[in-house]
């Protein structure tokens, strides 16, 4: 049993305060739901967590199983069994998937084709550079695909719901599921929609807003959420504001987080 | 200028009349032959100006062995890795010093020979032929000092399937050489040439002209591969012609040498001819590749395409510089021009000019440049994965060039050449993780 600990975490962009003090704990086998309203730092906490340079840690921790991982470069955070799906995942030009994975963790071609089968990823993405000229649900299958083959103790969703049909999300969410139930991955997904919810059934919801979470509950807090909107359960826990940085959706193309 | 490069030098290096005749046609034009200097728009940004010629001397004819004594047959890795072949060539110091041929393309006329043991009226009309339509010093002192070379003529009709293999090799410490490569494609006549460049750890002068003639409807692929020394100079010249409806494909590898230039030209004198221009580089330390090349569009309805792809780190140093040249003549012509560079330390840099003149109006015609360094939201992603800097850097790297190597004009090769850059991007050092 694994426990992901996040302790008042707070970090700055570019001279900005996004996270205001974070408190989040999962364990393994357990899946959360981050929700929260756009440019309410949700993508911010899912780079701060894999330590992306430019993301300036003022306060808190995070620890793996008692391993603090702030200072950590990004790949020893992945080395020691953080993953993150990447919201927005960058073209590698001429680095294919085989290539990527065997140099993350030695997964041979043939490993790569049963899972690739699984996730119904076609052969004609296993030649291309990796997220070269991917569609949305291509992006987020090959990153579902990634997650599969290395085998993390957490997985961070970045909204892995965005950008997918209802066919994608159906085969990414039942993944993901299969790798908490038998395989003891915790998962934190973040979202601000709740279709997502109904495919992965979260053990616990989060609302994210203002940079930090402001509450916490069971599977009917994201009932709750659907009836009364981020608006009205801002107001009924007294908080003031909703956002900490521009919303994030305003440029599809733009960098999330800054 | 002469200094070490007289007259009776280029005089006593025997071989056939015809040959002599037009050394000493050189000899006496390089008397008269101002030496560049980087003031000169060609030689801009440029090493030349740290050459002193005269550190270097040439060989006499008993140094070179004499002509037709051969002994050297083999190849090493970039012969085996070219997989089955039509023939083989090794030139050692200018002179080739083994040849042979597959008997079934023997049979059919190809020719594979060295120049001054060819059959004169095989081989003295096409020497020059290209390479003259396009002087410098270099190309001069050359022609100088040229005493033999590897040949290659494929008659009428020919189709060579298999790669010819030219193997040069510059050992001598403190000696210039000219290696000189003629390939003569007749009329529909198809063939792939593999040349490889290597000198071992001296310093050595390498002045060499690659000639390629593609005449009407012929096809010829051309790959070079310079792993030179890393104490060596190189100053080479390839020019191609090409015919109506011939196509070239030449793709050059250039990692190796102190300082290595390169100036690629295809003429395209036949209308429909069709010229494929690629290139991989890769520098480090104080290491500088400097290419010039030239796309010269003289008839209609041609077609160039380059993409000239390269890296530096450490102090080294790249030039491109690239004219794409649209004759009026060249109407309904095609050129598209393409180099991309990588930056990966800060004492390393690339310099990239292209250049286009265009004197036909209805033609196609782009070009592209890019100096930078590898991507941080690449590298980041890739960080995510469990992927170390040093080793993400590598995959960007090796990806970046990746669609040159899926176009190499010899497919057979591209797993050996990538291994090569792979060792060569190795001993990039971390920079270490920038963590929160």
């Amino acid at each position: 049993m694994s426990a992901l600990t996040i302790r008042g975490l707070r970090v700055s962009v570019e001279g900005v305060e996004i996270l205001r003090g974070v408190d989040l704990e999962l364990h393994s086998g357990e899946v959360h739901a981050l929700m929260g309203p756009n440019g309410s730092g949700k993508s911010t906490l899912s780079h701060a967590l894999m330590g992306r340079g430019g993301y300036v840690v003022t306060g808190g921790s995070v620890t793996l199983d008692g391993e603090e991982l702030l200072g950590q470069p990004t790949w020893e955070r992945a080395a020691a069994g953080l993953f993150l799906t990447h919201q927005y995942p960058v073209e590698v030009p001429g680095v294919r998937l085989l290539d990527l994975l065997d140099a993350a963790a030695g997964v041979d071609e043939v490993a790569l084709r049963a899972e690739a089968q699984r996730l119904r990823v076609a052969d004609d993405f296993l030649g291309r550079g990796v997220n070269v000229e991917f569609s949305g649900g291509e992006q987020k299958r090959a990153e579902t695909l990634q997650l599969a083959l290395l085998r993390p103790k957490f997985a961070i969703l970045d909204e892995i719901d965005s950008g997918l049909d209802v066919d994608a999300l159906r085969d990414v969410s039942r993944r993901i599921e299969v790798m908490s139930t038998e395989d003891g991955l915790g998962v934190l997904a973040i979202t601000h929609y709740s279709r997502l919810l109904t495919e992965l059934r979260p053990d616990r919801v989060h609302v994210f807003m203002d940079g930090r979470v402001v509450t916490s509950g069971g599977p009917e807090l994201a009932d709750e959420l659907e009836r009364s909107g981020y608006e009205g359960l801002a107001e009924g826990l007294g908080v003031e504001s909703l956002r900490v940085t521009v919303p994030e959706e305003s440029d599809p193309f733009a960098d999330p987080g800054f | 200028m002469t200094g070490r490069f007289t007259v009776d030098g280029a005089r006593a290096l025997g071989g056939p009349a015809w040959l002599l005749d037009r050394r000493m046609a050189a000899a006496e034009r390089l008397a008269t032959t101002a030496w560049p200097t980087d003031t000169e728009e060609i030689w801009r940004y440029s090493r030349i100006g740290e050459l002193d010629v005269d550190r270097f001397r040439p060989l006499t004819d008993s140094e070179l062995g004499a002509v037709g004594a051969e002994s050297v047959p083999g190849g090493g890795p970039v012969a085996a890795e070219a997989g089955e072949r039509a023939g083989l060539m090794v030139v050692r110091d200018g002179r080739v010093v083994h040849h042979e041929v597959d008997d079934a393309f023997a049979a059919k006329g190809v020719r594979v020979c060295d120049l001054a043991t060819c059959d004169r009226d095989e081989v003295a009309s096409w020497l020059g032929s290209t390479s003259d339509a396009s002087p410098d010093a270099f190309t001069v002192l050359h022609d100088a000092f040229l005493a033999g070379g590897a040949c290659v003529i494929v008659p009428d009709g020919v189709v060579v399937d298999r790669p010819l293999v030219v193997l040069h090799w510059s050992d001598l410490d403190g000696v210039a050489t000219f290696p000189h490569t003629l390939v003569v494609a007749g009329e529909q006549a198809e063939v792939s040439v593999v040349e490889r460049h290597g000198s071992p750890d001296v310093e050595h002068l390498v002045d060499g002209v690659t000639e390629i003639v593609a005449r009407d409807d012929a096809h010829v692929r051309h790959l070079a591969v310079q792993e030179h020394g890393p104490w060596t100079w190189s100053v080479m010249l390839q020019r191609a012609h090409l015919g109506r409806d011939a196509t070239l494909r030449s793709s050059t590898v250039a990692l190796g040498g102190d300082y290595a230039r390169l100036r690629v030209e295809s003429y395209l004198g036949g209308k429909g001819a069709e010229s494929d221009l690629l290139a991989v580089y890769f520098g480090d330390r104080g290491q500088m590749h400097d290419f010039r090349t030239l796309q010269d569009h003289a008839a209609p309805r041609t077609r160039s395409d380059l993409l000239f792809k390269g890296a530096v780190e450490d102090e080294a140093r790249s030039v491109y510089s690239g004219m794409v040249h649209l004759r009026p003549v060249a109407q309904k012509s095609e050129a598209y021009q393409t180099n991309r560079n990588l930056v990966l330390t800060e004492g390393a840099g690339a310099e990239s000019i292209p250049n286009l003149e265009i004197e036909a109006d209805d033609v196609r015609c782009s070009h592209a440049s890019t100096v930078g360094p590898t991507d941080d939201d690449q590298r980041y992603y890739l960080e995510t994965r469990g992927i170390r800097p040093e080793d993400a850097e590598r995959l960007i790297v090796l990806g970046f060039f990746e669609d040159v190597f899926a176009r190499l004009a010899i497919p057979s090769l591209a797993g050996a050449l990538r291994r090569s850059v792979h060792e060569k991007v190795g001993h990039l050092h971390s920079e270490g993780g920038a963590g929160v």
